[in-house]
């Protein structure tokens, strides 16, 4: 074995993102590293790269027992992570960016005609046909994540882990990588291949590891296994407390329709999630789940429907009446809001007072003469919500940073409640929320169902599209990929639809 | 990840007792006020006199209302080091109107020909306004940060000023102008009553008006702003325009107190103006601080420099200090910040 993780465990607070997980790895190998979202697939190579120190656990790499104390060291032993986000310097050459902070040269000088030298030799190898000299800004995604390979080549590096190297990549980019990896393997060299695309795991792993909520769950050499098997083994999370809408929900009007809604990636943001013609609809009183892995483009589109980011094409239809969204207050003043996806960046101003949060949006409900804040309206509208959400605080003049995550969730949700809104968007409603909230989330949206809205609810946890669904849209690599009513969807079905598409086309 | 460690506070149970740190952090400047007071008391009796402290008052009154201004641009994490300039140029278009042009600029006293005060201010408001709208366009429209944008205008209003005035000052207005910079009513100089009623105005405006909760949540959290459907780049064009409307008014106060609007005017007053509202606890991040700090930390600056000269320290030692202050002032913010964010 070229490396082998024993013990290894790791705790944040509320967390245990790794339970005592074992992960073996041999030389020359292609392995691949799988499990769904959250599982602790990043956890664990955070560990592996020195970028993260375990709480527990011992690492044996390369015939001998080390601890990183950070990915320099991880480096020194031949270890490389290629991270989804290139860590490359755009304005920089293709040899500067390989040699960074090792360039060859004296101590005070750097040698050019040795840096780049060294580099046209490396791209040779790996197929990059690009000028040293040229500017990482003007490659492609496939290009900069050959000069990615190139850094770890000059390393020397032993182990090069790939994290979803493929997600941004066509077909003809995805085959001439694979060939690298086949060659780097007949040069000795082992590559951990993490991926969503369980079809990939087939076409070029040997063996695999499947992690779920944190434990080692099973592994294996690729030729034996199924792929149900592996999907079993994948899903499976227990519900835990949470329970599903009571009822059978009765369709109702069209509350939003979004039609071919797309977005394409722009040179100056190359890791940038496309959307490719997604349409949904939702209807009055009914909950949406959009599922998918990440990087599937769910938060992509919550986001286009309420005019956060620009779309390149799509339209959208509130009460079955095309609207124009270009921006959030457009689709406010349509009856759209959205609790975003990152509570603390996106949705809270954490140095302010709960009131000053809650009743951001609503203005309009609280003031005297237009222009000023009626203090004694305002405090009647937090008290309203505080008594319907159950928030817990000391008073609407706390600050919201203060609260706890479930609380804070719940003033957003009484945020964007106090607009009366006809369509909700609720982007990973429970993220980073202890189980009691979570229940208590969750009674809230389907109350909040119940007295007509339409909610979408966007979640990477499978047992909570789940729990909340009455039907269930599928998305894969910006498309729908599928639809599935509640009474037909269980955790394997779903995580099929999910990592299953149909091939992407050239 | 803090929600496991963070404590569930209780509806009535006061939070989690007396916080001395806070209470410390949100009355420094007041407290620091104070203490130095007693310092120049007791080194330097004359600083306590009545004539002093007007005299006090009166110097920072016209720095104070820039810094009133200021106030509303920091606050949306912004910065404006033009208002010197503009000052200087917005004087000198109100002192212009004031003698009906700028053929009898030179004859102090005969200035019967002009068109009276109320239309002098008008210009230097006018003059302020459009200059801090321009800027507040560029930051918003062209995307320039406010920094480069307001070096920008620092340097190109004073330009303008040295183009307008021609080499020389406006001087010599009716007794009803300058009544504005050196009147007085029951004893307190009329700029530190227009200061202090500003002051309460601009107290109105951020805590009790719509405007001010918008201006507080832009500068708190900009995206979070932008997804609650609030006009991100409208409410950060607008502070500008206040802040040149605050220009305008200091100018207008300025050129009525000297008896003459000169193009030299106001020179360095950024840094005076920076360091009043940082003083006074408002956040160079944005979305914290308050008027009633602001107004502190303006008279803590002049009760310094007051202090100082009384005291017969040099002007060039005063510059020392106010830099080391702005420094340690901001300092204490980003201490103060990162231990809210552990609680």
């Amino acid at each position: 074995m070229l490396l082998r993780m024993t013990g290894i465990a790791k705790s944040f607070p509320g967390v245990r993102a790794l339970d005592s997980v074992d992960f073996e790895v041999g030389e020359a190998e292609i392995h691949a590293f799988i499990g769904e979202n959250g599982a602790g697939k990043s956890t664990l190579l955070k560990i592996l790269s020195g970028a993260l120190a375990p709480d527990g656990g011992a690492i044996h790499f390369g015939g001998k027992d080390v601890v990183f104390a950070s990915p320099k060291d991880a480096q020194a032993s031949g270890i490389v992570t290629i991270y989804q986000e290139f860590s490359l310097a755009p304005d920089m050459t293709v040899a500067e960016n390989v040699f960074i902070g090792r360039e060859p040269g004296s101590k005070l000088f750097v040698s050019r005609s040795r840096l780049e030298a060294q580099t046209l030799a490396l791209a040779r190898r790996i197929g990059l046909e690009r000028s040293p000299r040229a500017l990482v800004r003007d490659l492609s995604v496939a290009e900069q994540q050959l000069v990615e390979i190139a850094r770890a080549l000059s390393m020397k590096s032993r182990l090069i882990v790939m994290d979803e190297p493929t997600s941004a990549l066509s077909r003809t980019e995805i085959e001439k990588l694979f060939a690298i990896i086949r060659s780097l393997k007949r040069d000795g060299i082992t590559t951990i291949f993490v991926t969503h695309r369980l079809e990939e795991v087939f076409e070029i792993c040997d063996r695999y590891t499947v992690l779920r909520d944190g434990k080692h769950v099973g592994h294996g050499t690729v030729a034996q296994a199924s792929l149900d098997g592996i999907i079993r083994l994948m899903v499976g999370r227990e519900l835990g407390l949470l329970t599903r809408r009571e009822g059978t929900y009765a369709t109702g009007e069209v509350a939003l329709a979004a039609v071919g809604i797309s977005r394409r990636r722009k040179s100056s943001d190359a890791s940038a999630i496309e959307l490719h013609g997604v349409s949904l609809a939702v209807h009055k009183g009914e909950i949406l789940g959009i599922a998918g892995l990440v990087g599937a483009g769910r938060t992509e589109t919550a986001r286009a429907i309420m005019g956060a980011d620009r779309v390149d094409s799509g339209r959208i239809l509130v009460d079955d009446k095309p609207v124009t969204i270009s921006s959030p207050r457009d689709a406010i003043r349509h009856g759209i809001g959205l609790v975003p996806e990152d509570r603390k960046q996106q949705a809270l101003f954490l140095e302010l007072a709960v009131r000053t949060n809650l009743s951001i949006a609503s203005h309009d409900r609280i003031s005297t003469l237009g222009i000023f804040i009626s203090g004694s309206k305002e405090d009647a509208l937090v008290e309203e919500y505080r008594k319907l959400l159950n928030i817990r605080m000391s008073s609407g003049d706390q600050i919201v940073g203060n609260l706890s995550g479930g609380n804070q969730q719940k003033v957003v949700l009484a945020r964007w409640l106090a607009l009366r809104p006809k369509v909700l968007i609720v982007d990973e409603p429970t993220r980073g929320i202890d189980v009691g909230a979570k229940v208590e989330v969750h009674n809230l949206l389907f109350q909040m169902a119940a007295s007509g809205i339409a909610i979408i609810v966007v979640s990477s946890e499978l047992p909570e599209i789940l729990a909340l669904s009455d039907r269930i849209v599928m998305m894969r690599e910006g498309r729908v990929s599928g639809e599935i009513s509640r009474v037909d969807a269980t955790q394997e079905r779903l995580m099929t639809l999910m990592t299953l598409g149909s091939r992407r086309a050239d | 990840m803090t929600e496991a460690v963070a404590k569930e506070a209780v509806p009535g149970d006061p939070d989690k007792g007396f916080d001395g740190f806070s209470f410390l952090a949100r009355f420094a400047p007041l407290i620091f006020l104070l203490l130095l007071m007693t310092v120049f008391a007791v080194l330097e009796p004359r600083f306590v006199s009545s004539i002093n402290l007007f005299n006090v008052m009166r110097q920072v009154s016209i720095t104070g209302l820039l810094a009133i201004g200021m106030t509303f641009v920091i606050l949306t994490a912004g910065i404006d080091l033009s208002v010197g300039s503009l000052l200087a140029f917005a004087g000198l278009v109100a002192a212009a109107v004031a003698k009906g042009g700028m053929q009898d600029r030179f004859t102090v006293g005969d200035a019967a020909i002009g068109y009276g005060w109320p239309l002098a201010l008008l210009a230097a408001i006018g003059v302020g306004v459009a200059g801090g709208y321009l800027q507040g366009l560029a930051i918003t429209k062209l995307r320039v940060p406010p920094f480069v944008v307001t070096l920008g205008g620092m340097s190109a209003f004073r330009g303008a000023a040295l183009l307008f005035a021609a080499g020389g000052p406006i001087s010599g207005f009716q007794p009803d102008f300058s009544w504005w910079g050196q009147g007085r009513i029951l004893t307190v100089p009329v700029p530190v009553i227009i200061f202090l009623v500003a002051a309460l105005a601009a107290h109105v405006v951020l805590r009790y008006m719509r405007y001010g909760r918008r201006v507080y949540a832009v500068g708190g959290n900009r995206e979070a702003a932008r997804l609650a459907g609030l006009n991100v780049n409208g409410i950060i064009c607008s502070v500008y325009v206040i802040m040149g409307l605050f220009v305008g008014l200091g100018a207008f106060v300025l050129a009525a107190r000297l008896n003459s609007a000169e193009a030299v005017a106001g020179t360095g007053y950024e840094l005076t103006v920076i360091a009043s509202v940082v003083i006074g606890g408002t956040s160079l991040f944005g979305g914290a601080g308050s008027i009633f700090g602001t107004v502190i930390g303006t008279i803590l600056i002049g009760v310094l420099l007051n202090g100082l000269v009384l005291m017969n320290v040099s002007s060039y030692v005063q510059q020392i200090i106010i830099g080391v202050i702005i420094v340690l002032a901001v300092a204490f913010d980003t201490f103060a910040k990162s231990r809210r964010r552990k609680a």
